[in-house]
This record gives structure tokens, C-alpha cells and sequence, in this order.
């Protein structure tokens, strides 16, 4: 199998196709990368949430076992 | 014994813990399977020879046009088993596949009319095809609207099947409809009962990309539906445990 294109700007250019053919993939790249993100990002906010909350509840045993009988 | 599978997927944590390896494998396969078939397809796939170099817009709309239809089964099929069953995973998949279909449908949608430009001389037409895939596409939007507009979970997940479940119907006139309606969008390439109307060489990047673009969505609606199963069982001792340990 060989490379289709004469040279590298044959290649960009396409005939002249080439705009509407790298805007397609230019495109559908952007919307993949953000929707392999999404979950990750997700996940990440929900882990910090639950640390932060069970720092919190820590603290709130802490105190109340301090506190004065 | 053989349905206790069945129940086993009932289970959030099972699930959780059975689909952490999965779910790299299928990632990194489909990163790689989407490097070699985008470059197959750019650069290495002879021309076209009515449409030029525009048709290689046919390896990104193909394989996005089917997974978005194929995407909606899932979707709708998922919360069958959740009204039938109520299965809550099956509520937390649903509701999962609604917005990754929606962006296929939308990348669909988008090459199509970029396609479409140098192919047919305008971004778009009103005809059956691209109609219907863009009621599919309100039809995702729709669903992804329902899920939000409940404040309990339960009424959501049962609003989002029975909407998912009617919509379907639209699935088969989107496939029918060029051979049903005239249309300027060309026929089904791939056909699997008949010859197929594509050189090999042009194919088989094709099949790949197809293959690809599904396993892409696979990786994406598990991955999301992971994070779902964190947030709705977040009460519980076992995500408590996972949420602190960082896996």
C-alpha cells in the first residue's frame, strides 16, 4: 500500500476538496476529545466532592467528642 | 444458574468493579483503531472517481451515521429492560447513551453538510434523510432535556424510556428513507445481503473506521455510566471506599 498524494501539499489541498475534508475531521476530532473528557472530568469533581465532605464529617466528630460533658 | 448474570448486572458495585479493566482495554483499542483508520483513510484510500477527494469525508460520516441509529437502540432498548425489569443500571446506561448519541448524530449532521457542499452544491436540503436524522437528533436532545427536568430520578428515568421507546420508530424511516423517498443523499454504501457498491480498497478502511467508531461509543457509554453508578450510589459504603481510595 502506498501513500495516495504526490507531496505533503497535495495533500492538504486535495483537488481542492481539501478544506472541506479537513474540516470534517478537524470537527469530529474536537467533539471525540471533549466527550472522552466529560467523564473523566465528572468523575474527578465527584471524588473531590466526597473527600472534601468526608473531611468535613471528620472534623464534625472531632469537635463533638471535644467537646465539654 | 444461567440468569444469574442477569441479577449479578443488577448490581452497581458488581458492575463497577467487573468493567474497570474493560473499559481501558476498549479505550486504548479504540484510540488505536481510529489512528490507523483515519490515516488509511486520508492518505492512503485511492480517489473517488466521480466525487474526488471529498468522499473521504465517507470515513467519519458512515461510521457516526450508523453508531448514532445503533445508539438509540441502546438507549431505548436500555430502558425497556429498566421499565420491564427495573433494573436501575439499565435507567443509569440509558441515560448515559442519550448524550453520545446526540454528539454522533450531530458529527453526522455536520460532515454530511460539509460533504455535501462540494458533492451536491449546498450544506443542506430538506429531504427524508437529513430530515429525519435531525428529528433523531432532537429526538437525543429531548431525552437529555427529560432527565433534567425531574427532581426525582425515578419519574425521569420512566418519562426518558417511554420517550426513547416511541422515538424509535424513527429508526427504521432514516434507513428506508432513500430508498422510500427520492433524495439527493445516496444510497447505502455497505450493503451485507448484497454486493456492495465500494471498491475493496475504499472499504476496508471503511469496515474499520465503522468498527472503530463502535467501540469508540462502547468505551464512551460505559465510561459514563461508571460515573453515573458513582453518583447514584454515592450513599453507599462501597463508593465511599472508592471516592477516598482514588480508584
Amino acid at each position: 500500500m502506498e501513500f495516495y498524494f504526490a507531496s505533503f501539499s497535495d495533500f492538504m489541498w486535495m483537488e481542492g476538496h481539501g478544506p472541506y475534508v479537513w474540516a470534517s475531521y478537524a470537527l469530529t476530532i474536537i467533539v471525540f476529545i471533549g466527550m472522552a473528557l466529560g467523564p473523566k472530568l465528572r468523575k474527578s469533581k465527584f471524588v473531590q466532592q466526597q473527600r472534601a465532605l468526608a473531611a468535613r464529617n471528620e472534623a464534625a466528630v472531632e469537635v463533638a467528642n471535644n467537646e465539654p460533658r | 444458574m444461567a440468569w444469574q448474570w442477569f441479577h449479578r448486572l443488577g448490581s452497581p458495585k458488581w458492575f463497577y468493579e467487573k468493567t474497570a479493566r474493560w473499559v481501558q482495554v476498549m479505550g486504548w483499542l479504540a484510540l488505536a483503531l481510529l489512528g490507523v483508520g483515519v490515516v488509511w483513510g486520508l492518505g492512503f484510500a485511492p480517489e473517488e472517481a466521480k466525487q474526488g477527494n471529498s468522499y473521504r469525508i465517507i470515513y467519519i460520516h458512515v461510521p457516526v451515521a450508523i453508531v448514532s441509529m445503533a445508539g438509540y437502540y441502546v438507549m431505548a432498548f436500555s430502558g425497556a429492560v429498566g421499565l420491564i425489569w427495573r433494573m436501575k443500571l439499565s435507567y443509569m446506561v440509558m441515560k448515559a447513551a442519550a448524550p453520545v448519541g446526540a454528539a454522533m448524530t450531530f458529527l453526522a449532521l455536520a460532515t454530511g453538510a460539509i460533504w455535501g457542499k462540494p458533492t451536491w452544491g449546498t450544506y443542506w436540503v430538506w429531504d427524508a434523510r437529513l430530515t429525519s436524522m435531525l428529528v433523531l437528533f432532537f429526538l437525543y436532545l429531548g431525552v437529555m432535556a427529560l432527565q433534567e427536568a425531574y427532581q426525582n430520578q425515578e419519574s425521569a428515568d420512566k418519562t426518558c424510556a417511554i420517550l426513547s421507546l416511541v422515538g424509535m420508530v424513527n429508526i427504521p424511516i432514516i434507513y428506508k428513507s432513500v430508498d422510500w423517498w427520492f433524495t439527493l443523499h445516496q444510497p447505502a454504501t455497505l450493503k451485507l445481503t448484497e454486493k456492495s457498491s465500494i471498491a475493496p480498497e475504499m472499504a476496508y478502511p471503511l469496515i474499520l473506521m465503522i468498527f472503530a467508531v463502535y467501540l469508540f461509543y462502547g468505551w464512551l457509554v460505559l465510561s459514563k455510566t461508571r460515573v453515573e453508578v458513582l453518583h447514584r450510589e454515592a450513599k453507599t459504603q462501597w463508593v465511599k471506599d472508592t471516592a477516598l481510595g482514588g480508584r
